[in-house]
């Protein structure tokens, strides 16, 4: 086997990690990808852009996002020091934003005026309605039914900003066909639309820029760290649901090689069960929207529902890059159920005064395992990708409280 | 020559234009779509399109997704839609029948014993709406290699530029749709298509036929006249549900909707190409 001499040299110009990813889509949008590729390429060595970009991160997201010592979390498990990257502060909630501010710059360089998402926990349409609103565009907005009632604070909060949410109600009513609805929509809109993928999935160059958006999450840790313990962080944790925040907050620690890396699906009522959402332990590579990555299907091909308590992980793949880390060996890729989630969420309620959102919950479940068989040393870093409150139905209903 | 290449021959010395039916593979169940399939000749269709049910048919509208969740709720599998076809040919080896559908149960079947077994059945092409030529390598390179026809869409975003890429490694027939957006959706106007289908020709020999949004005789009529073939799905598919709802026999209904469109896009005399 030939040693890979960086991590982070991915994807290839076909967009592929590994065998993983590709462009998989209707001829119809493969130009505009094409297209959106080469401004992506121009973007990104356009000073101007950049600019932008941190101007509105700083002051519009409100970046830099701290990195907390969670001091009550660490002492109550009594083994690794335990710091959140604490993206739950951004403007919005969660870490979606600032994909979100990256994509509508795109949108606005490529002349687009209209602007589409999927989404699941509702998190990432809140942060696509909130760029639209604050660059004058309309904004339609995709989500499952099952979604809209287990998330209905994020449905009003889209509707306030000006977005108009359409239900899916194909399928499993779900993220996934959110996302099949997104894409029709804009194989029937290419000439004006704009489409922002929440997550690093998607056809290329959407994994990459994803990625490459979500990874100031990992720039500023490190240098957080640097500033807060002179070193660098051994471990790092964080959810996936497409994985997102976890290849944002990873990504710039690929080639450290003594970093240890855990990411957290949502294993639901159990890995042993049907009902999960545990694409890397339970599925097999396939390819759904637009890329070739590990997805939940059937023996004939058929894409099977995905279950877990947390509507943001809800989804039957995972992104391409992150199929192929696992594929190479360079992050663990461990699970969490429901249960384990709702334990964490209210541990870390109670200790931190944090309400942590659902998602991110798996992350802290991890944790909860993972820091107390870890020396007091042992520099942890977790993303806490969200803020609960909009959960706070899901998790009273669960508890069996009634607001 | 390959069953496509005789059939576009033979329309060509009729001096008209195909017809080409799609239906879903198992829709609405195994053995109606057989009768189905096997009624198809005789009531007019020149070329038969059979879409393999996927659970999550991103390119197509209500209608078609209606149709694969329906034959997979009883029972479809790549399977059954070979054995469609292999039934099929043991009484008609004269109508070509090209596969439909998405990469992921191909894939999920193996491509190489998928085109073993796609051949030996007698399908002719392949139309796999999320194989871009950028993705050649996964299907279509293996698909023409192994004699079966790989039929590529091209459609108004299609642009100069970029036609050469999709006419490589296509046969059999390109199929143009006629706007941007999704199966079942509102129909370019004929003039719109006429130009489109002229700009197409300047590049390629093969026939092209024309799909999206031709529900009835008139359009199918219309587009006959500018094209070498009139493919209409979704028509036929909403014909299947509303069959079920009326509680008579769907082959029967489709086939009659066949009839009539055949006999309109018969109706229309090429000028000679
Ligand atoms: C707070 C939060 N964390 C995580 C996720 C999962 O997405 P990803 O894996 O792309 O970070 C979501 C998605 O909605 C979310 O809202």
């Amino acid at each position: 086997m030939t040693m890979l001499n960086s991590y982070r040299s991915g994807p290839d110009e076909k967009g592929h990690f590994g065998k993983f990813g590709g462009r998989f889509v209707a001829e119809t949008l493969m130009p505009l990808i094409l297209d959106l590729e080469k401004h992506y390429a121009a973007a990104k060595s356009d000073p101007a852009f950049r600019a932008e970009m941190d101007y509105l991160l700083k002051d519009y997201v409100g970046r830099p996002s701290p990195l907390y010592y969670a001091e009550p979390f660490t002492k109550h498990l009594g083994g690794a020091k335990i710091y959140f990257k604490r993206e739950e502060l951004n403007h919005t909630g969660a870490h979606k934003i600032n994909n979100c501010i990256g994509q509508i710059l795109l949108a606005k360089r490529m002349g687009k005026t209209r602007i589409i998402a999927e989404t699941g926990a509702g998190q990432h349409g809140v942060a696509t309605a909130t760029v639209a609103a604050r660059f004058g565009l309309p904004c339609v907005i995709y989500m499952g039914e099952v979604d809209i009632e287990r998330q209905q604070p994020n449905v009003f909060r889209m509707k306030l900003l000006g977005a108009e949410v359409r239900a899916v109600k194909s399928g499993s009513r779900t993220l996934k066909d959110a996302m099949n609805e997104a894409l029709r929509d804009w194989v029937t809109n290419v000439h004006d639309t704009f489409y922002i993928i929440g997550t690093v999935a998607g056809p290329h160059p959407y994994p990459m820029l994803v990625r490459d958006f979500q990874s100031v999450i990992g720039e500023e840790t490190r240098v957080q760290m640097m500033e807060k313990e002179g070193r660098i962080p051994d471990s790092l944790v964080a959810c996936i649901g497409g994985g997102s925040n976890a290849m944002g907050l990873f990504h710039p620690f690929l080639d450290d090689k003594d970093v240890q890396i855990y990411a957290v699906e949502a294993a639901g009522e159990g890995l042993e069960t049907t009902r999960h959402a545990a694409s890397l332990a339970k599925g097999v590579p396939g390819v759904l929207h637009g890329n070739r990555t590990y997805l939940l299907q059937d023996a004939d091909g058929q894409i099977t529902e995905a279950h877990t308590i947390s509507a943001g992980l809800d989804y039957p793949g995972i992104g391409p890059e992150h199929a192929w880390l696992h594929d190479v060996g360079r992050a663990n890729y461990v699970s969490a159920t429901d249960k384990e989630a709702l334990d964490a969420f209210q541990l870390c309620s109670r200790l931190e005064g944090i309400i942590p959102a659902l998602e991110s919950s798996h992350a802290l479940a991890h944790v909860i395992k993972l820091a107390p068989k870890l020396p007091k040393d042992h520099l942890m870093a977790v993303c806490l990708s969200g803020r609960g409150d909009k959960d706070i139905y899901t998790v009273a209903k669960a508890l069996g409280v009634k607001l | 020559m390959s069953r496509i290449d005789k059939r576009f021959a033979a329309l060509r010395a009729e001096g008209r234009a195909g017809f080409v039916t799609f239906i879903t593979a198992g829709d609405p169940d195994h053995e109606t779509c057989a009768r189905l399939l096997a009624g198809l000749p005789a009531a007019g269709a020149d070329v038969i399109e059979l879409g393999m049910p996927f659970s999550d048919p991103m390119a197509d509208g209500p209608s078609i997704e209606a149709a694969g969740l329906r034959a997979l709720a009883k029972g479809a599998s790549m399977q059954m839609t070979l054995k469609l076809v292999r039934d099929f040919r043991q009484k008609d080896n004269d109508t070509p029948i090209v596969l439909m559908g998405y990469f992921n149960p191909i894939s999920a079947y193996g491509v190489d014993r998928f085109l073993v077994d796609a051949k030996a059945a007698g399908v002719d092409g392949l139309i796999v709406v999320d194989l871009p030529p950028e993705e050649d390598d996964e299907l279509c390179l293996p698909a023409v290699k192994a004699g079966i026809h790989f039929i590529r869409l091209a459609t108004p975003t299609t642009d100069e530029q970029r036609l050469p890429a999709v006419l490589a490694n296509t046969s059999g027939f390109l199929y143009y749709v006629s706007i941007a957006g999704i199966t079942g959706a509102a129909a370019a106007d004929p003039d719109a298509v006429g130009k489109a289908v002229a700009r197409i020709k300047k590049h390629t020999k093969i026939p092209v036929a024309v799909g999206f949004g031709i529900r009835d005789g008139k359009r199918a009529a219309e587009i006959a006249r500018v094209a070498d073939a009139a493919v209409v799905g979704t028509a036929l598919v909403e014909r299947v549900a509303e069959a079920q709802i009326k509680g008579i026999d769907p082959a029967d209904h489709v086939l009659a909707l066949v009839r009539d469109l055949s006999k309109a896009i018969r109706g229309v005399a090429k000028a000679a190409a």
